[in-house]
């Protein structure tokens, strides 16, 4: 804030009217920034999601036109990127398209969807309210970071439809190939990815260093440490993954765009031949380089993903379970060791490029360490709904979802992080499962638990409760119908990347192939996309719906929480509390034994010692 | 509503926001330079033997810089020195000091990179190599550089050589089968230099900027809250010393070893 001269303008800025631009627009209210980032994450993830339900498309029918989207694709793209198929039809998606497809929906999933969602949006609204503060420290740097991530994602819609298309070499962009892929041409779309990663990271760096002194700086008197809410924990541990991890991917993406525009060599090796052809460079560079830069954030970068969402859920089955969380304590210890140990597990993705045994066997003790910390934050779940009497409702099926999912998702990944059993793994729809499960009915579904549970906060109203629960249903069928078959898929060997669903190496009389069962799981896997696509539209139409039109809420704290966002007036105006905040207790005082209420807010200053299973609580 | 914390100090944590802010983004710096630095040994490592030069930056040069960047260092921590004890006059002066090093310290730097653009590789379609630097009386049918000819490329990885006490030579273009100069191109070596050196030169630029506006058109402030004003300048100054730090390292990896 600017310091201010006049005496008598304390308090003027709540009540005098912005214009819409500077309320919504150019806003510096934490909250409105956090719903900047949530609106614009919800739209990249639809977008995202009907990328690859075109790819799915191609997957299970190769060679057929795109219904109903194909003519439109046609004109939209051009000739060289959607062709036409044997009766005719104008629409089947190119092997360039598909590969931009492909390597657009990981980098607009990963970068501007799920990680603005419960970072940038969560992060924003949620965390300065539960901490008691009046607004990120740095509230001008906050909407610059909204700025940058906006800038960052035009960037990449408009690489689309720049000559070459988009971005051809997965979100993993490896060199050398992302950097002959349409190499004869600049800008390309390479070039568009690497700039828009460079802005994004900005956008998440200048986010990192203002939640993280917003947490440590603002807290209200008496929050100390561990009366944190566990939400709290998990986006201070996300901030710090985004600080440190992302510095060394913006570093590579400096080396790539050389490569690229400058033609140097950082990433290309002595010798190197394309299409037959000697490439005309210095030589020198090293591939290697490119994937250790990329995994040193790309796997902070899974914690990012995945935190936030535990964050999210812990609230919710607190709330819900009218319990305090078993073991508060050690999911904090846990997410700190998560955090550290996720900077040193980023070569279990690289077994098979040959950086030697000896790299190999240091990354996978790691990997297998940072499994006991995740377990124990499951398992502390878990534990924390034994003996409860649950309350259903939508956010509490979606934070119950989430907990099945992402262990089958963590669970699985054992195998791949043992470098024997990931020779046969390695790239094949495995991994795909894998990491989906972690991801999309993990993360995604924590996300989805999230506004259902503070959206009351943001409007003053509930989200429609039978519709959510359809929503919840019928995304929890269609996730695993899609990705559990991927797992048969990948043991028999059917590799990620393939542009025909795997049907060229079908087998054949005296030829070993994938068995046409396995390739014809396909079908069944994109029709379940289909439906999950639809399964979001009482999601879509309840979200504008319940805005003006849902079932009001009776109070600030219409489910009866704890922690401190509830005690803001509804929805929160500019500067959230409107009497001074302090706190005398911990995040999940539930169910307090001899109290008139189950549930005791942090900031209740009630003197009377509660009683947890007999034994006073230190405080 | 006013920030907490924006100017005094968090008694429990002992700092002002911008001053946590400003640490928190020098770790990633860090770590920006850290991938950095770390491309660097893992290329050099890699490097075949006797494809990566040494000694091809002029360490006189290289050694003014580096003095210039300390000197600004000492000035920057002067003048908050200054401001913290009410001399604004003082402060002023340092501070301008920090600001004409700065311009210094991208002048040397830019004359060096000129340097490079015009040093050639010039590959002769008799075998020969030449190599030097090309002249302004070139020509577009006759390159004039002032250098020498070696036998074979490994010979141009060591050492520095001083081409303007080196002869004339007069190549005409069509005996030429290529040349290249010392751009980002040539090597690995050169694209390491210029990537490194170019982003803290980025960096050194950002920097000055931001001083010079808190130095000059920010200057009011200091009349209406001078605790403000100082907390600015110590945290543009840590930012600074960290430039500064950046090239402390930079200096030996290019320019020594």
């Amino acid at each position: 804030m600017q310091p201010t001269s006049h005496a008598d303008s304390h308090g003027h800025d709540l009540h005098h009217e912005m214009s819409f631009w500077r309320k919504y627009i150019f806003s510096t209210d934490h909250k409105i920034i956090g719903l900047q980032y949530g609106v614009t994450a919800l739209l990249f993830m639809f977008f995202g999601f009907c990328l690859m339900m075109m790819m799915r498309w191609q997957l299970a029918y190769p060679g057929h036109a795109v219904p109903i989207v194909g003519n439109l694709l046609y004109h939209m793209l051009g000739s060289d990127m959607v062709g036409k198929d044997a009766a005719g039809n104008v629409g089947v998606i190119m092997p360039d398209l598909y590969n931009s497809f492909g390597a657009m929906h990981g980098t607009i999933m990963v970068f501007l969807a799920i990680v603005p969602l419960a970072f940038g949006a969560f992060g924003n609204f949620v965390t300065p309210l539960q901490i008691g503060a009046c607004d990120m420290t740095f509230p001008r740097v906050n909407m610059v970071s909204y700025q940058f991530y906006f800038m960052g994602g035009v960037l990449m819609l408009a690489s689309f439809f720049i000559p070459g298309g988009a971005a051809q070499s997965g979100w993993t962009s490896y060199s050398p190939l992302a950097t002959v892929t349409n190499g004869s041409q600049h800008p390309n779309g390479q070039t568009f990815w690497i700039l828009g990663m460079v802005c994004l990271i900005n956008s998440s760096l200048l986010g990192a260093v203002n939640f993280i002194t917003t947490i440590i700086q603002l807290r209200a008197k008496g929050l100390n440490w561990m009366r944190l809410p566990f939400f709290v924990w998990a986006q201070f541990v996300t901030a710090f993954l985004l600080l440190l991890a992302f510095p060394p991917l913006e570093a590579a993406s400096v080396l790539q765009l050389m490569d690229n525009l400058l033609h140097t060599s950082f990433f290309l090796p002595t010798g190197l031949v394309v299409s037959g052809q000697a490439m005309h460079i210095s030589g020198g560079g090293s591939p290697l380089l490119w994937q250790h830069l990329f995994w040193f954030l790309g796997h902070p970068e899974v914690y990012v993903l995945i935190l936030p969402a535990m964050g999210i859920v812990t609230e919710i089955i607190a709330c819900n379970t009218r319990k305090p969380i078993w073991g508060y304590r050690s999911m904090v210890y846990s997410i700190l060791v998560i955090g550290f140990l996720s900077f040193i597990v980023w070569a279990h993705h690289m077994y098979l490029t040959g950086m030697g045994t000896h790299i190999a066997t240091f990354f996978q003790t790691t990997t297998m360490m940072i499994s006991i910390p995740s377990v124990i934050i499951l398992t502390a779940l878990f534990i924390s709904l034994w003996g409860a009497s649950i309350r259903i409702n939508t956010p509490m099926l979606f934070a119950l979802g989430f907990l099945p999912m992402f262990g089958i998702g963590g669970l699985t990944g054992l195998p791949l992080g043992f470098n024997a059993s990931d020779i046969h793994l390695h790239d094949t729809y495995y991994v795909i499962a894998h990491f989906h499960y972690i991801v999309a009915p993990g993360t995604i579904f924590g996300l989805f638990a999230g506004i259902y549970y503070w959206y009351p906060k943001m409007t003053g109203r509930f989200m429609n409760e039978f519709w959510g629960k359809v929503h919840f249903a019928l995304s929890f069928i269609c996730m695993n119908l899609i990705f559990m078959p991927m797992f048969i898929q990948g043991m028999e060997g059917m590799s990620r990347r393939m542009y025909d669903g795997g049907s060229t190496y079908l087998e054949s009389a005296g030829v070993v192939g994938l068995s046409p069962e396995i390739v014809h799981l396909n079908v069944p896997i994109s029709h379940a996309v289909w439906l999950l696509g639809l399964a979001q539209l009482p999601f879509i139409i309840n979200f504008f719906y319940s805005i003006r039109l849902g079932k009001k809420t009776n109070s600030d704290n219409p489910w009866e929480a704890t922690t401190l966002e509830w005690q803001t007036p509804t929805p929160p105006p500019h500067g959230n509390f409107d009497k001074p905040i302090e706190v005398f207790r911990g995040p999940y005082e539930y169910s307090v034994p001899n109290h008139a209420r189950d549930f005791t807010t942090q900031n209740d200053p009630d003197k009377q010692e509660p009683i947890i299973h007999g034994n006073p609580v230190r405080s | 509503m006013e920030i907490p914390y924006a100017v005094k100090p968090r008694p429990d944590t002992g700092l002002y926001n911008a001053k946590l802010g400003i640490w928190l983004f020098l770790a990633s710096e860090v770590m920006l330079f850290g991938a950095l630095f770390s491309s660097y040994i893992l290329l050099r490592v890699n490097a075949e033997e006797g494809t990566w030069p040494h000694h091809w930056l002029n360490i006189w040069l290289g050694m003014t810089n580096t003095i210039v960047l300390i000197l600004s260092s000492v000035t920057v921590v002067l003048s908050w020195a200054s401001l913290k004890m009410g001399n604004f006059k003082r402060y002023k002066f340092y501070q301008g000091i920090t600001l004409l090093c700065a311009l210094a310290f991208l002048g040397i730097k830019s004359f060096e990179y000129h340097d490079k653009f015009m040093h050639y590789e010039v590959h002769l379609k008799d075998g020969r190599i030449a190599d030097g630097h090309k002249q302004a009386d070139s020509t577009d049918k006759i390159l004039v550089l002032r250098g020498r000819y070696v036998a074979d490329h490994k010979d141009l990885m060591e050492g520095e050589v001083h081409h303007e006490e080196e002869p004339r030579i007069e190549i005409p273009m069509d005996q030429i089968a290529t040349m290249e100069n010392y751009g980002p191109w040539h090597n690995t070596y050169t694209a390491i230099y210029f990537t490194l050196t170019g982003l803290h030169a980025l960096h050194v630029i950002g920097g000055a900027i931001v001083i010079f506006f808190i130095w000059g058109p920010l200057a009011k402030v200091w009349h209406e809250d001078p605790e403000r004003y100082t907390n600015r300048v110590e945290v543009s100054g840590l930012f600074w010393h960290f430039v500064d730090l950046v090239w402390i390292f930079l200096f030996p990896v290019l320019y020594l070893l």
